[in-house]
């Protein structure tokens, strides 16, 4: 039971908040054809702005986080005018530059903005767990987090596979040329991508705050792991993005369970390195992914 | 007046022109087919009325209207229907889905419109959830083609519909093109295989080295002993 | 201005000289990356570290609080710093070069957390968030400020002689198949060209560099601790320093370090000055300010300060992206 209560709930909720990050990780290396360095740091703007408006507000984080998901997705929209735009037509390898850029000038503002100590969505109070038959102890906050993800991502499989816009992504994806080509506004689709991809990853930034705290660095932390499951899923395919940050959230916390013997299989404190070694191990056995995706 | 016009044109990618100076006339109803050489600047000359080009000279005309340098999107939308010579379908998108992206401009029911595709394609009608990517080369252009077709355009451009083909697709793709011709849509289409395309063709053009060389009806260039000596095999 | 305070602005000088050229060093390793090869280096910080952390285990004197007491001369230190670097970076390019660069951006991003968190966790070797103090500083027996001098001269000296090499390099045949393979992959390999093993090249030889500036930064601190790895730093102000000086051209990587670095060190001076609850925000302020120099460098001054000067007789200038 020890195994279901600490290692496997926990490695659930983490995957479901990966696999929300990783999936605009995807859609916008698959649409806009570059590794978004910046996309921890939409996160992190999305988990402060919602820490903001649980200060004025005084409610509940799922009742702001649309508004979060919004702003987050607006906020989006304007550093993709100011700073990738003008890069449409050069290589991606300058998009990088300048998206790691913009990854510590976000970080900067935030840290300017609301300073660098670690902050709490409900600061003092402590949850007590829903116990289930006795011995399985669930927190209500994770089966919220846990239902929320799985409610973006049953959004998110609606639009890229009946929508008009969803399905011109998808195309998008597979040619950026014959997308223009065939009269699909390239443009709209790559704001669309902004908007899906900054909005979910508000939500995954949320869900983490509230599920332990909020700190500055929290972005940075969360883009090896995002990118992990991204490439463990196949770069370009949002499901495999879905299927990876589970995996590597599972892994991560499953990584310290005492398999063999009573000692942790590997240190808690080198769980942060199983994205890495996951990711890498990928990047031997099948580059593609697990849903092959494009390998550049 | 011609449908579709090029004057003059030049053109290229980079620094470079690989077009000086290419003349091209579509007439209403006509098909007309361009060939020459590899790297005579066949695919370029389409990607010029499409607006992919740096242009350094002449004019694109679109019925009287002046479309030269115009963005693809807008180009579209003025009913230019373009399959390019690779890279023409969406390979992670199923067969209807490629169909419907080709109708994206339409704001109205596109529905019909797939029906009468399926009814020229009848093998799309049957693999119309497959993804295109799996399908074979042949399959696969009829979906480009039928993509194009999905917004009834004013005149389509055919970068090589038969490259790469077994005879039996290719004679069914040539069928299909008479067929769509037949129906009153212009046809550019360029294609290697010279004699097949200039037998069904009503005129001809010969690009060399980004320049015209000759035209003609169909018939007579494929009567005329120096292009029979270039690209005919004797 | 009294001689004090001369004397002052003349020991902030050679830091600054000090600083600037163990950043030049780092400058010129990443134009050797990415200005020549285009390879996509966001781990500058973790090698910096590898390369301090064994310089500094294997020279410091016997300690408790730490793995080593080897005592061994500083030149054995950095060159064994070089040498690890060098092998770890080659296992990073084995793993990643054929792939697109991004990939290699996320790999090095991941070496470096890896090292973050070895440092931060196996206290016997690294002595955890305490550091690795007493690093011997070479020229110690030399009086103040003679032994400063000396380790500048010892700094530009090592930049000076990279310079001339790493220039040689380039317009030597091997440079200018590195540019080749950045411009256009496919015609090198279709020329028969084994574009991996170049690419290592390049990889290790630029991350040596980041190593041996590590190994330097180390000795002249005199110590070093997790922190030397903080990413933004490092990591970052390279990559300003060369896009700015101008990426592609050895000059203007040198300069760009000195001049990135002699701003970043004033403005630290002039926030230095504000009220604590100020500067701390201000701190920030420069790192938001920096980011926002190096997207104005991108978008308006692609080239730099010093543009890389083509040598078009090999590669055909197909005009570079405006
Ligand atoms: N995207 C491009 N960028 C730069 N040069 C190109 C590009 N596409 C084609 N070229 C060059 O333009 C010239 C003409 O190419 P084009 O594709 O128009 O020839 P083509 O007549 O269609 O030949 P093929 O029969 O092989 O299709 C060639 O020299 C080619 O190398
Ligand atoms: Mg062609």
């Amino acid at each position: 039971m020890d195994f279901i209560n600490f290692y496997f709930l926990p490695g659930i909720v983490l995957g479901s908040i990966y696999a929300l990050g990783a999936i605009g990780v995807s859609l916008v290396f698959g649409i806009l054809r570059f590794a978004n360095f910046s996309h921890g740091e939409l996160m992190l703007i999305g988990a402060y702005i919602t820490y903001s408006l649980l200060h004025f507000t005084g409610l509940h984080p799922l009742a702001v986080l649309p508004i979060a998901m919004i702003f987050t997705g607006v906020v989006a929209l304007g550093i993709d005018h100011v700073f990738y735009r003008p890069f449409r037509t050069s290589k991606a390898t300058i998009v990088i530059v300048a998206s790691f850029g913009v990854a510590l000038m976000a970080r900067s503002a935030v840290q300017i903005i609301w300073g660098v100590d670690p902050v709490s969505y409900s600061p003092g109070q402590i949850q007590k767990p829903i116990v289930l038959f006795d011995s399985l102890r669930i927190f209500s906050k994770h089966i919220w987090i846990v239902s929320c993800a799985i409610v973006l991502m049953l959004t998110i499989h609606v639009i890229l596979t009946y929508t008009k816009t969803g399905k011109a992504m998808r195309a998008m994806s597979d040619s950026t040329e014959l997308a223009r080509l065939t009269g699909i506004e390239t443009e709209k689709i790559v704001r669309a991508t902004w908007l899906l991809g900054a909005a979910l990853a508000a939500s995954a930034g949320v869900f983490l705050a509230w599920d332990t705290h909020l700190h500055t660095m929290m972005g940075f932390y969360m883009l090896l792991p995002m990118f992990a499951a991204a490439i463990l899923g196949g770069i370009g395919q949002p499901y495999g993005a879905m299927v990876g940050g589970l995996v590597i959230g599972l892994a991560e916390e499953l990584s310290s369970y005492p398999w063999i013997g009573g000692e942790p299989l590997l240190p808690p404190a080198y769980k942060g390195g199983v994205a890495f070694a996951v990711m890498v191990m990928m990047l031997i056995w099948r580059p593609s992914g697990l849903f092959r995706g494009r390998v550049f | 007046m011609p449908v579709l016009e090029l004057n003059n044109v030049s053109g290229g990618y980079g620094e470079v022109d690989i077009l000086h100076g290419v003349s091209l006339q579509i007439a209403r109803g006509e098909l007309v087919v361009v060939i020459g050489p590899n790297g005579a600047g066949k695919s370029t000359a389409m990607k010029a009325v499409f607006g992919l080009l740096r242009l350094s000279g002449g004019t694109i005309n679109l019925d009287g209207e002046d479309i030269t340098g115009m963005e693809p999107a807008q180009v579209v939308r003025k009913g230019v229907c373009y399959v390019p010579q690779t890279n023409n379908v969406f390979p992670t998108l199923s067969v209807e889905e490629n169909l419907e992206m080709g109708a994206y401009i339409r704001e109205d029911d596109f529905r019909p419109r797939l029906q009468e595709i399926y009814q020229i394609f009848p093998p799309l009608r049957e693999k119309r959830k497959q993804k295109v990517g799996f399908l074979s080369g042949g399959q696969r252009q009829m979906v480009a083609m039928g993509k194009a077709l999905m917004l009834e355009p004013r005149i389509l451009l055919l970068d090589e519909p038969t490259a790469g083909l077994s005879p039996i697709y290719r004679n069914q793709i040539f069928d299909i093109v008479k067929e769509i011709n037949d129906s009153g849509i212009p046809i550019l289409m360029v294609e290697q295989n010279a004699k097949q395309s200039l037998a069904v063709a009503d005129r001809g053009y010969v690009l060399v080295d980004g320049q015209n060389r000759t035209d003609g009806k169909g018939l007579d260039l494929l009567n005329d002993p120096e292009i029979a000596e270039m690209f005919l095999g004797g | 201005m009294d001689s004090s305070q001369a004397y002052g602005y003349f020991l902030y000088f050679v830091s600054l000289m000090t600083m600037g050229g163990i950043y030049a060093i780092m400058s010129l390793g990443l134009n050797i990356q990415w200005g020549f090869t285009g390879l996509f280096n966001v781990g500058i910080a973790g090698f910096f570290a590898i390369g301090a952390y064994v310089a500094a285990l294997l020279t410091t004197a016997e300690s408790a609080y730490h793995l080593g007491g080897f005592g061994l001369p500083v030149a054995v230190g950095l060159i064994a710093a070089m040498a690890v670097t060098g092998v770890i970076s080659w296992l990073v390019g084995l793993l990643c070069i054929r792939l697109r660069s991004d990939y290699l951006a996320i790999a090095t991003i991941g070496i470096g957390e890896i090292f973050r968190l070895i440092l931060k966790n196996e206290i016997w070797a690294t002595n955890g968030a305490r550091g690795i103090s007493k690093i011997p500083l070479p020229f110690e027996t030399l009086a103040e400020p003679w032994n400063k001098i000396c380790f500048m001269l010892l700094v530009l000296g090592i930049v000076t002689l990279l310079y001339f090499m790493i220039e040689r390099a380039r317009l030597a045949p091997w440079g200018r198949l590195m540019t080749a393979i950045r411009e256009n992959e496919h015609s090198a390999r279709a020329a028969g060209k084994n574009v991996e093993r170049f690419r290592i090249e390049a990889f290790i030889f630029g991350s040596v560099l980041m190593g041996l500036a590590g190994g330097l930064t180390a000795h002249y601190m005199k110590f070093i601790g997790p922190g030397a790895t903080e990413p933004l730093t490092t990591t970052f102000l390279v990559w300003v320093m060369l896009i700015a000086g101008g990426s592609g051209n050895n000059r203007g990587a040198i300069l760009g370090a000195f001049l990135m670095w002699a701003i970043w060190s004033f403005s630290e001076v002039l926030t230095g000055r504000l009220p604590p609850e100020l500067a701390i925000k201000a701190a920030y302020f420069r790192i938001f300010l920096i980011g926002l120099l190096l997207q104005v460098v991108l978008q308006r001054y692609a080239g730099g300060i010093l543009p890389e000067r083509r040598l078009a007789s090999v590669i055909p200038d197909h005009g570079t992206s405006k």
